[in-house]
């Protein structure tokens, strides 16, 4: 049975605990609305981009002369996943999950004998990852640098994965991110890059003219295309990262919560404890004279 | 004929405009060209420059790097890497993006030392265009 003052200790840790827990989440809520207006304003151009796209593709993607970013290498031998979790942890089971999803990817692609290679962005996922396949790591993208993601980062991830593929480092790409669905629920993804996988629009849109050739435009806007890719991926996954660590703040502020008072009952019990077994002491004492 | 469109400027971080403009300068890769309500639909990759666009109360200018304009009977849309307002564009970004632009050029692989090195020359271009 603990003492009194032990007790006394334990909660006023607790309580110090749960301010902190208290204050993180009310950061993270802070940090999510902005993240999530970021990945809303990306929206936009991320949509367009993809329809224009879809277009140019069907047009285009079946033809000899296809660039091999949208027709891929013809083999699927070598595969890029490119791994994206938070610089930062305590947020839930965020980063574990995206870990999770690619590591059963990468080991069921090496039970298929392919050849798998790693690229992780974020520190997290790099932790996690290296312990058991820290063979297939080629690089890793720090972040924690970066106080406002920027289209510049993903640009600058886009241009060292498009220079592996046209070293041949690989044939195929994926990323592995988390998609924001709301507060409590981040999704986690995998989406190929490349070859593009572009959806179709379904609608038979209009005739355009090109300027210059539909694969010109192509070749110029594919590399772009894995930028955009990778900068949404970014910000959902940003989005995602804050919502989960609310999310896991809030449940760890509650459980502090509940702690203080259990130790409060206990702390209560014990000190009228103590006070009985003093007036026994004292009346049995009597007693005796 | 209508004598407005829509005319949307987007990059991947923002929506930098959308408004109804009776005509918009286009810096296509091939050459300028004007975008009016009922152009044919035309969809072309755009080189640094600037984009003028002609509204009921006036025109306005941004500062476009590299992307594309498709242009359709709903309106006019271009997604520039990088848009920045007229007013906003100083010369430390301009030399900035130049900077980066004949790094680029110098790293370039073989076959792409041209584009690169159009592109750095664009930039100067529209640098010099809008009098920075």
């Amino acid at each position: 049975m603990p003492n009194l003052k032990d007790l006394k200790n334990r909660i006023a840790s607790v309580k110090s605990t749960r301010k902190i827990t208290k204050a993180m989440q009310m950061v993270a809520a802070a940090k999510l609305r902005r993240a999530q207006e970021a990945a809303e304003a990306g929206r936009p151009y991320a949509e367009r981009f993809n329809a224009v796209m879809g277009g140019l593709a069907a047009s285009v993607g079946n033809s000899e002369g296809a660039p091999k970013l949208l027709s891929g290498t013809g083999s699927d031998q070598t595969q890029l996943l490119v791994v994206m979790t938070a610089e930062r942890g305590l947020c839930g089971g965020f980063n574990g999950n995206i870990a999770k999803l690619a590591r059963s990817a990468a080991q069921k692609l090496i039970a298929e004998g392919k050849t798998v290679k790693i690229l992780t962005v974020g520190k997290k996922g790099r932790e996690v990852l290296r312990r058991e396949l820290g063979d297939h790591l080629i690089g890793h993208v720090d972040l924690s640098e970066v106080k406002r993601l920027g289209y510049a980062n993903a640009a600058d991830i886009a241009q060292d994965i498009l220079a592996r593929f046209d070293a041949g480092e690989f044939d195929v790409a994926k990323i592995y991110f988390s998609r924001f669905e709301n507060v409590i629920s981040q999704i986690p993804t995998e989406t190929q890059i490349i070859p593009a996988a572009f959806e179709a629009t379904g609608e038979e849109g209009t005739v355009y003219d090109y300027e210059p050739s539909e694969e010109e435009i192509l070749a110029d806007l594919l590399p772009r295309g894995v930028a955009t890719q990778i900068f949404s991926a970014l910000l959902e996954n940003g989005a995602s990262e804050q919502g989960a660590r609310m999310s896991a703040m809030d449940n760890a502020t509650r459980n502090a919560g509940e702690m203080i008072d259990k130790l409060t009952i206990q702390y209560n019990r014990s000190r009228q404890a103590v006070i009985t077994n003093e007036l026994i002491e004292i009346i049995s004492g009597a007693e005796a004279l | 004929m209508a004598d407005m469109m829509q005319f949307d400027l987007v990059s991947p971080e923002r929506s930098v405009a959308s408004l109804q403009a009776s005509e918009v300068q286009i810096p296509g890769a091939e050459g300028d060209f004007t975008a009016m309500p009922d152009h044919a639909p035309v969809i072309t990759t755009l080189r640094p420059g600037v984009l003028t666009v002609t509204t009921a109360s006036g025109s306005e200018s941004y500062f476009v790097t590299g992307g594309f304009a498709e242009v359709s009977a709903e309106g006019t849309s271009v997604l520039a890497e990088q848009a920045y307002p007229k007013a906003d564009m100083t010369r430390e970004i301009l030399d900035q993006m130049i900077a980066d632009a004949n790094t680029a050029r110098d790293s370039a692989a073989e076959g792409a030392v041209d584009a690169a090195a159009k592109f750095a020359a664009d930039l100067v271009a529209a640098g010099d265009e809008i009098s920075l």
